[in-house]
């Protein structure tokens, strides 16, 4: 049974890993704007 | 004009001759800059950023500056948010720089509520996250625990569990939980009883509960119904945002649409200046691709114009020497010079969004209804929970504890309180994104309940006429003569026919003491004689109607004294595209009806055009007046089209008022909707929206009472598990939600939805 310390513990760090990682791209702005780039491909490259 | 034509469609001299210092000066300072301490950051609009290696481009230039700290480039929106330290580098330096590289920035004077937005946008999405990736890890315990009588658990390791789903699920309750304390505490304090008072008392209970019997090692835990209480309820929250930023975004865009600078032409040469700095009168110069800084009309030059911002259409207008320029339309061909006529809050734009804002800061009739209900539901639920606790205590107080909190957690007041005014706010913003303005939100239910419409032909079902012939010569004066007579008088008048004589003005015909007698005609001294043109009662000055003997098409008739000189006719056309709207409006079930002034032949020709049955022609503004009352005594729901300028009276009198407008009267229109394009098409898109929302709000509402109808006597009772009671609470103010969302997806599914307007206006560009 001791195997579960072990998993619990890992379990918890990979919860603050991944809350980690989509704090960050929240605030890169990641999820600002969920359209745009996929319209963006059409306009043209003017410069 | 070439020269400078050429002096500005270089984009280096537009550059190297502007003064960027202006933005060092206080006031620019104060108006575009945010100030943290000795952190200052701006958010420019930024010219020419079309892909991901500009905004690298960019980045790299801009840090390579001394004090700057941040660069965030958006590709999608074009802008371009920049930190810096104060003293080390000057706001001009960093603006100069980007213009040297080749992406001119305009500083956002506006963007304080969208960036509002945004950061609510994100941390409401990391409490949804939170309490997501906990509700997962507690669910994994709460299993464990479950099972822990099957599989003969170590009491020990139970406890370890325990108070390892207390540690997961403190930050779900302390950090995505937070709203709705703090919202439930802003209640109490404003002495009412929010629909957070409830969920945050269940919450705080269940939680206290849970801890001190983990803390004791014995007794019910609670953590899984919690975590997934707040999960859910955080994603109803999340979408009802969505509605609401939505419906902001259409007015954000218009906002932002103006730019911030433009370019005025002065003793023949050319400055930029801040559009703040701009004057009625000055004179400005458009370039290509280049919005317009304030309404005017062009003073030099012909182009097209994008207006679908405006308008919803993705056809541009052409607009030639003096016509009417509104600031934020795009100039999409030729290089022109604008005179400024109206600028920053007098132009049309900020009307517009003055009243986009305003209708969306009225809360409908409806919702106040709804909240109230809510309020008195809510009030009624606390007391009911202290009722049912104490009967449980004496009942059986082992079971007191687990039936008070279900009975907190199952009832929903959302569906009153949260779903009625995402509802409409869904339906706002989609009609404000198709060029359809709702300046009263209760126009919406109004519109949806409508069984009767009633038009106005002339400038509504007809667009304005563009060219007037004479049609029969009954005095001795020439033809020229009577078109010159009769384009003096209309001169000024906004009859949506005095366009048609425009072009035979003749400068030496000057008409005095105008006078407009609406829905008749105008009269007018000339050269000391009074003329009268209008229908040929008017025209007569006698009350006398039609008089068979006379041409009947003709659409004007000139006279003086009782002298008839001559009837003219215009070319009306039909507004685009007419023909497939009725045929909409009529498969949305709606008796259609024209009220005219005009004379019976012409407007049976435009309604046997468009298939409409019932007409009235000769009518007075006081006749429309006394009609739409007549049919509003049998049947209240009367939508009435008009022109908004003609028939205001009519307009107002009307359940539901909507007005066409294309030009400069729409700030000060009273109608309750109003469409900006150019045709009619926008109008049964209306209905069916307004429908479709009048029908989520009412199955919303029937929803929530059958619910909490069940849900509540069976909680009181003791049938459902606080966890049961967490799960169909929170399920069922998802429901509500996504519901009134639904309002946004059928709009998209619409035929012909100019939704995409801006992104295709960019690509005709």
């Amino acid at each position: 049974m001791s195997i579960l310390f072990v998993l619990i513990a890992l379990g918890l760090l990979l919860m603050g890993i991944a809350v980690w990682a989509f704090f960050w791209a929240v605030d890169k702005g990641q999820f600002d704007d969920l359209d745009g780039p996929a319209s963006s491909i059409l306009d043209d490259h003017e410069t | 004009m070439n020269a400078i034509a050429q002096d500005l469609s270089s984009s280096r001299t537009r550059i190297s001759g502007f003064d960027w210092s202006m933005y060092d000066r206080p006031e620019a300072d104060r108006v575009y800059v945010r100030h943290e301490g000795e952190q200052r950051a701006i958010q420019l609009m930024v010219e020419g950023i079309r892909c991901g290696g500009c905004a690298g481009s960019i980045e790299r230039n801009m840090r390579s500056m001394p004090g700057v700290q941040a660069v965030q480039v958006t590709v999608a929106t074009g802008r371009v948010e920049l930190g810096w330290t104060a003293g080390q580098v000057r706001l001009s330096e960093l603006l100069e720089r980007l213009a040297k590289i080749g992406f001119v920035p305009h500083p956002l004077g506006s963007v304080a509520a969208h960036e509002t937005g945004v950061r609510e946008r994100r941390t409401a999405l990391k409490r949804l996250l939170v309490a997501g990736v906990g509700m997962a890890q507690v669910m994994m315990f709460a299993f464990a625990l479950y099972a822990k009588a099957d599989f003969d658990m170590d009491p020990a390791i139970a406890g370890l569990l325990r108070w390892i789903s207390l540690v997961t699920l403190a930050p779900v309750v302390g950090y995505s939980g937070w709203p709705f304390f703090l919202s439930a505490w802003r209640n109490l304090q404003d002495r009412r009883v929010g629909m957070d008072v409830p969920v945050s008392l269940a919450i705080l209970l269940a939680f206290g509960a849970s801890l001190w019997n983990t803390w004791r090692g014995t007794g019910t835990v609670y953590y899984d119904s919690v975590a997934m209480f707040i999960f859910f309820l955080s994603i109803a929250r999340f979408v009802e945002m969505g509605a609401r930023h939505q419906a902001a975004s259409v007015s954000e865009a218009l906002t932002l649409l103006v730019p911030a600078e433009a370019t005025r032409i002065r003793d023949g040469r050319t400055e930029r200046v801040a559009v703040a700095a701009l004057r009625p009168g000055d004179r400005v110069f458009v370039a290509k691709g280049e919005a317009v800084p304030a309404d005017g009309r062009v003073a030099l030059g012909s182009t097209q114009f994008d207006e679908s911002l405006l308008t919803g259409e993705g056809a541009p207008v052409v607009r030639a020497v003096g016509g009417n320029v509104i600031a934020g339309t795009v100039n999409l061909d030729q290089p022109v010079e604008v005179v400024i006529g109206a600028i920053g809050a007098d132009t049309v734009l900020a009307g517009i969004v003055r009243l986009l804002e305003h209708a969306r800061g009225t809360r409908p009739r409806i919702a106040l209804a709804a909240d109230r209900a809510a309020r008195w539901f809510v009030a009624g639920i606390l007391a009911a929970a202290i009722a049912i606790a104490g009967v449980w205590l004496v009942v059986d107080p082992s079971r007191a504890f687990a039936v008070t909190l279900a009975m907190l957690v199952v009832t929903c007041p959302c569906a009153l309180a949260l779903a009625t005014p995402a509802a409409i706010a869904a339906s706002i913003g989609t009609l404000g994104r198709w060029g359809i303005l709702v300046t009263r939100p209760d126009a919406i239910e109004a519109l949806a309940r409508a069984q009767r419409i009633v038009f106005d032909k002339t400038g509504t079902l007809t667009a304005g006429a563009s060219s007037a012939a004479i049609t029969t010569l009954c005095g001795d004066a020439s033809a020229e003569r009577c078109l010159a007579i009769a384009a003096a008088l209309e001169r000024g008048s906004r009859h949506p026919l005095a366009a048609a004589f425009r072009s035979f003005e003749d400068r030496a015909v000057v008409a005095t003491e105008l006078r407009e007698v609406e829905g008749a005609g105008v009269h007018g001294i000339i050269d000391g004689t009074l003329y009268r043109l209008g229908r040929l009662d008017f025209a007569l000055g006698t009350a006398t109607a039609d008089d068979p003997a006379r041409d009947a098409t003709a659409r004007a008739w000139l006279a003086t004294g009782d002298q008839l000189l001559a009837s003219f006719d215009t070319d009306e056309r039909l507004r685009a595209g007419s023909r497939e709207v009725f045929g909409e409006l009529r498969a949305l079930g709606l008796e259609i009806e024209i009220a005219s002034g005009d004379s019976a032949e012409r407007v049976g020709q435009v309604a046997r055009a468009l298939g409409i049955e019932h007409y009235a022609s000769r009518l007075s503004p006081a006749d429309k007046l006394a009609h739409v009352r007549s049919i509003q005594r049998q049947n209240p729901g009367v939508i009435m089209v008009g022109d908004g300028v003609n028939d205001a009276p009519v307009l107002a009198a009307a359940g539901v008022s909507i007005a066409l407008q294309s030009g400069t009267a729409l700030a000060q229109s009273s109608a309750d909707l109003i469409l900006f394009g150019a045709s009619l098409e926008a109008l049964p898109r209306a209905i069916a929206v307004a429908r479709r929302s009048h029908r989520v709000i009412r199955q919303n509402l029937i929803w929530a009472a059958i619910y909490n109808a069940i849900a509540i006597p069976l909680a009181a009772f003791g049938w459902i598990a606080p966890w049961l009671a967490a799960l169909g609470m929170s399920l069922s103010s998802i429901v509500v939600v996504l519901n009134a969302r639904r309002i946004v997806r059928l709009a998209r599914r619409l035929p012909d939805a100019p939704a995409a307007a801006p992104q295709r206006a960019e690509l005709l560009a």
